[in-house]
């Protein structure tokens, strides 16, 4: 079983939820995909078995032997590379623009002048925390995006067997959908503030379009405060928990603590009740 | 010799762009005949690389100088390479740039 945890809003407890589930599961996986700033470990303290270099590959153009013929340029679709012919005679490259398609050296009809190499952008880290198996992706810092190292993550070190928890980056963007793409369920977590509810609805239009079974997980809940709870009565969405705000539980995640112990049997009943929801 | 201004319209008494790369328009002046052209930046809607575009546009414009308020750095890595002379806008109308630009005024980036 595969099972995203993602939010609209950034800070509303997605490392949290994604690390009490892992917890309270028999046999798990946990996979960071906040490649850009993964938190996971700093709950978990896992011991790191491999640290494995995170590479794409990228253009590298010979000028001697290019002809500036342009069409390497012409094939790019993010705009990375800029061929200015006579009198100039130069190629221009920019590796935070181009998402390694690959497109530039399919087209190029001058063997070697344009071949790929490989770069590194990031790193993926495997270990374990007690029974939780542990996997982070980690984007170098300035590089521009994530995706392609979530993909890699899926499809090169997620194991299917276990029960899979991958931590999702925010937002609605190209990285989250990578990370829910093909999971059995979307955990959204929110909480109950204005900007929780705005970027919810959010989330929940992407899984909709997606066609992802979901359920809503609202952190810091407070019971006088129920505009989660009136949208997703309007919206017809299961609240599977509320975590309750507490500020013992803020003073432990402050010192990089969380009560896995206590929340065990309430998150092996949320994934109880996500096992029948499939 | 041609000079490339970033406009909000497409006319001579338009006000300054200050973006290069986002600009709505350019208007590409001939300082010899005084004669110009107003383009709509096609660019305007890409969700990247803009700046590069922007650049790889005015090259192939031919042109020989802009006028402009800010450009961003793949843009500016771009025009370096190509000798064009980037020079800084100041607020007020397309005309006024031109004006200022013939008397030697505005300041080269």
């Amino acid at each position: 079983m595969k099972i995203a945890v993602t939010s609209g809003k950034g800070g509303t407890g997605k490392t949290t939820i994604s690390l009490l589930l892992a917890y309270a599961a028999d046999n798990p996986q946990y996979i960071d995909c906040d490649a850009e700033e993964p938190n996971g470990h700093l709950f978990l303290k896992p011991k790191i078995e491999k640290r494995i270099p995170y590479t794409e590959l990228v253009p590298k153009i010979n000028e001697d032997i290019c002809t500036f013929c342009g069409k390497c340029a012409d094939a790019c679709a993010y705009k990375a590379l800029v061929v200015m012919g006579e009198p100039l005679k130069k190629v221009m490259f920019f590796d935070e623009l181009c998402h390694s398609c690959g497109a530039c050296a399919y087209v190029c009809p001058v063997e070697n002048a344009l071949v790929e190499v490989k770069k590194q952008v990031g790193e993926i880290a495997i270990g374990k925390a007690g029974h939780i198996d542990f996997v982070m992706g980690q984007l170098n810092i300035g590089e521009a995006s994530a995706t392609q190292l979530i993909a890699s993550l899926k499809r090169d070190y997620m194991d299917k067997s276990k029960t899979v928890i991958l931590d999702s980056p925010p937002g609605t963007s190209c990285t989250v959908v990578e990370t829910i793409d093909g999971v059995d369920f979307v955990v959204l977590v929110t909480e109950p503030t204005p900007f929780g509810l705005s970027d919810l609805k959010l989330s929940v239009e992407l899984v909709r379009d997606m066609g992802l079974p979901f359920g809503i997980i609202v952190n810091k809940h407070e019971d006088e405060k129920h505009l989660i709870e009136d949208y997703a009565e309007e919206e017809n969405i299961e609240i599977l928990y509320r975590l309750p705000f507490s500020k013992e539980f803020a003073e432990m995640y402050s010192k990089g603590n969380l009560p896995f112990e206590k929340y065990k049997n309430d998150f092996a009943l949320v994934l109880k009740k996500i096992r029948e929801r499939l | 010799m041609k000079l490339m201004i970033t406009a909000k319209g497409d006319n001579l008494n338009s006000t300054i762009d200050e973006r290069y790369g986002r600009a709505e328009y350019f208007i590409i002046y001939d300082t010899d005949s005084d004669d110009f052209e107003a383009i709509r930046n096609p660019f305007l809607n890409d969700q990247g690389g803009v700046g590069v575009s922007t650049a790889k546009f005015t090259i192939e414009k031919g042109v020989n100088a802009i006028i402009s308020g800010s450009y961003g750095p793949n843009a500016m890595d771009v025009l370096k390479v190509s000798n064009i002379e980037l020079y800084k806008a100041v607020p007020g109308t397309v005309k006024e740039n031109i004006e200022l630009f013939k008397e030697g005024k505005l300041q080269k980036f």
